[in-house]
């Protein structure tokens, strides 16, 4: 099978996580849709680094799977704060920045 | 030249003295004012010492020099702060330090009740520390900085009392005038150094051998520029009725005596120049005959005790600059006629002061009258100063002014006529305002206010007026007998040959001098002493005598030709700067708001939409990105 698949693939999830994170409002679904762009762009790495037969791919993508590990915990950490205080956990609400 | 390393105590003893006082403050009240007096007459002894060593010495040898510090060194422009001291210098240093000393004396007893006594002694010796500067420098630019402590000086004493607005003012106006003559010796200075090279006496003086007459010239007319601010002459004169403003020693040490006599000083001390540069001598004459008439006919209208005798000492400088621009002939006389001037007008201030303290400080001589009586010694000394002032044989002033007005006559031609005539104009008025002040304050029937006490004043006060008076008498005959002042001059100027032949005859010129005077004293007589004088200024008089009282006017001619024009410029700077200069920087900030506020409306606060800007910002990149590298 070509590698050149998993390009595609890559690609469509990118997507699928792009047009989610503009037209969800649940945080936790936006959040979700950027964790799938994330893992596209890891597929990719990986992707490349098969085709080009050396390893740095691959070690970018842990690194990566690391930062989005942690960046779920503080993510998370912040949406149950926010649903706690506001009832809500709707990203359009939180829009306090705004004045 | 012969040098010596103690003449900086002349000039740092009064200096100390001021410094002393000033960082010392409230605690120096109780000792303040005996410190200052005790170190300018300590600077006086010194002054006698020099003088004593001078005359040890053969003429050749007498002046004698100290470098104190190289001051400025530049590539191949070197300025040493250095002191010269000759036989010119010495005479103002005893001038200074002795009447400086005398009139110390005085005020410790006039100003006793002023609380601020001690800041006035200190001023006072920042005066004498700067004058001694001004005479004892040995280049321009060392005359300069005492030329600006002196300005100081006065500035801070006529403002003494600041309390009063009209007092500040008064200041304020003294020194805005002497800056435009300032500005006119800065000039000569810079004229000089770009030209001649120099800025020293000794170098300035060589390097004028081989000038040109336009250079000379400007740097001659510059000077007489700086002289007028400085000594209150045409068209520089109106700060000098104002300046009596300041406690009355001040008027009689600076605005009598010293400071304003610096221009004739300048002049004198640049005789090089203006013996090279007879346009600028022409109009240093012009200048001194405008002035004795001008000052002579201010003198005879004004009815403040004080304002008639500083209109006189106008009108006496202006005698002593006309001496001074008539060439070798008129140096040494104007020298003489400063000396004894210093002692005749600095007695008659300090007389006037002691008036002043025996009347409630009223100075209106309208409400004076037979205080002959009340004050004997005010009277004797003040009668010897106005004696001295007309110029009555044996008097000082008869020798020095006749002198002066002779010097005039000889000057040749139809000048010398012009010239001794309007000298002989002036003596009449002199004559004539000087018993007026006399008669009205002295031995007229009393038109005092109530509540007067008129009382003699302490000894104190007294004593200096009575050595002042000796002066006023002796000088004058010590000056000229022998020709001794002209000869130990003679020196500095360079030996000319004297005229030989007379316009007129020595005698013919001292006997119109005297009918001149005795016309004027008989009409001041006729008007003042054998008929009654009102208490109130009448105001039905003739429009001269309006003209006269406001000074000829040269208030209104000096708000409406300068400071009204000066004003409106002023204020259309002042709008420039607003409208266009501020404007321009009001526009900057208003444009980055503006822009910023536009800006700030796509910062919606929604998570999602910069979501979407971020997707588009970089599919606009990768696509750009590919198109380039297609």
């Amino acid at each position: 099978m070509s590698p050149y698949n998993y390009l595609y693939v890559a690609g469509l999830l990118f997507t699928i996580g792009a047009v989610g994170v503009v037209v969800r409002r649940n945080a936790i679904v936006v959040f979700m849709c950027i964790e799938l762009m994330l893992n596209a762009a890891n597929l990719t790495l990986v992707t490349f680094s098969r085709i080009n037969g050396t390893l740095d791919g691959q070690v970018v993508a842990f690194f990566t799977m690391v930062v989005a590990a942690c960046e779920v915990v503080v993510g998370l950490a912040i949406i149950v704060t926010i649903y706690r205080s506001r009832r809500s956990a709707s990203i359009d609400d939180a829009s306090l920045l705004k004045r | 030249m012969t040098t010596s390393t103690s003449l900086v105590y002349l000039i740092a003893l009064p200096l100390a003295g001021a410094v002393i006082l000033l960082l010392a403050g409230r605690r120096a009240d109780k000792w303040g004012h005996l410190l200052a007096t005790a170190l300018s007459a300590s600077s006086f002894g010194v002054g006698l010492y020099q003088l004593s060593q001078m005359l040890s010495r053969p003429t050749e040898e007498r002046a004698v020099t100290q470098k104190l510090f190289t001051w400025i060194s530049v590539g191949s422009f070197n300025i040493d702060a250095g002191i010269l001291l000759d036989q010119l210098s010495i005479c103002f240093v005893l001038l200074i330090t002795g009447v400086g000393t005398l009139i110390h004396i005085y005020s410790i007893s006039y100003m006793s009740h002023d609380e601020n006594r001690r800041r006035f002694f200190a001023y006072l010796n920042l005066f004498i520390a700067s004058m001694l500067l001004l005479v004892l420098g040995d280049s321009y630019l060392n005359l300069y900085v005492g030329w600006e402590g002196v300005g100081l000086a006065s500035y801070l004493l006529i403002g003494f009392w600041n309390q009063k607005p009209a007092y500040a003012t008064a200041s304020k106006k003294a020194f805005v005038m002497n800056r435009i003559g300032d500005m006119g010796l800065s000039f000569a200075i810079m004229i000089a150094f770009a030209t001649l090279g120099s800025v020293s006496f000794s170098g300035v003086e060589e390097a004028s051998h081989t000038a040109s007459q336009a250079t000379l010239t400007a740097i001659g007319i510059m000077l007489l520029i700086a002289a007028a601010g400085k000594s209150a002459q045409f068209p520089l004169q109106a700060w000098l009725g104002d300046a009596m403003a300041g406690p009355t020693p001040v008027s009689a040490l600076i605005h009598a005596a010293t400071m304003v006599t610096a221009g004739v000083y300048l002049i004198v001390r640049s005789h090089f120049i203006f013996d090279a540069a007879p346009t600028a001598q022409l109009l240093v004459v012009l200048v001194g005959a405008v002035t004795l008439t001008f000052g002579a006919l201010v003198g005879t209208a004004k009815d403040d005790i004080k304002k008639a005798l500083a209109a006189s000492t106008m009108s006496q400088i202006g005698y002593m600059i006309l001496a001074a621009g008539l060439g070798p002939a008129g140096y040494a006389f104007a020298i003489m006629h400063l000396l004894t001037h210093g002692f005749f007008k600095a007695g008659m201030f300090l007389g006037a002061g002691s008036v002043m303290h025996g009347m409630n400080d009223q100075v209106n001589m309208r409400r004076y009258g037979a205080l002959r009586k009340f004050m004997p010694i005010t009277f004797a000394t003040f009668g010897l100063g106005y004696l001295a002032i007309i110029g009555v044989p044996p008097f000082a002033g008869f020798y020095s002014k006749d002198a002066i007005i002779e010097t005039a006559f000889n000057a040749g031609g139809i000048k010398g006529i012009l010239l001794g005539s309007t000298a002989l104009l002036g003596a009449a008025i002199t004559a004539f305002y000087m018993t007026r002040v006399m008669v009205l304050t002295f031995t007229s029937p009393e038109r005092w206010e109530k509540d007067q006490h008129p009382h003699e004043s302490p000894w104190l006060m007294w004593l200096p007026m009575a050595i002042l008076a000796i002066g006023s008498v002796s000088t004058g005959f010590l000056f000229t007998r022998g020709d001794s002042l002209v000869h130990w001059l003679s020196p500095v100027f360079g030996e000319h040959e004297a005229h030989e032949e007379h316009f007129l005859p020595v005698i013919v010129v001292s006997g119109l001098a005297l009918t001149a005077v005795v016309i004027g004293v008989s009409i001041a007589l006729v008007k003042y002493q054998f008929s009654d004088v009102d208490a109130e200024a009448p105001q039905n008089v003739s429009i001269f005598t309006r003209i006269a009282r406001k000074d000829l006017l040269q208030d209104s001619f000096n708000e409406s030709v300068f400071m009204r024009p000066g004003q409106a410029l002023t204020r259309l700077l002042v709008k420039t700067d607003d409208k266009v200069i501020d404007g321009t920087v009001r526009l900057v900030g208003t444009t980055a708001i503006g822009t910023g506020s536009a800006l700030r409306k796509t910062q919606t606060g929604f998570a999602r939409s910069y979501a979407v800007l971020i997707l588009i910002g970089a599919v606009a990149l990768i696509a750009g990105i590919w198109v380039v590298t297609q």
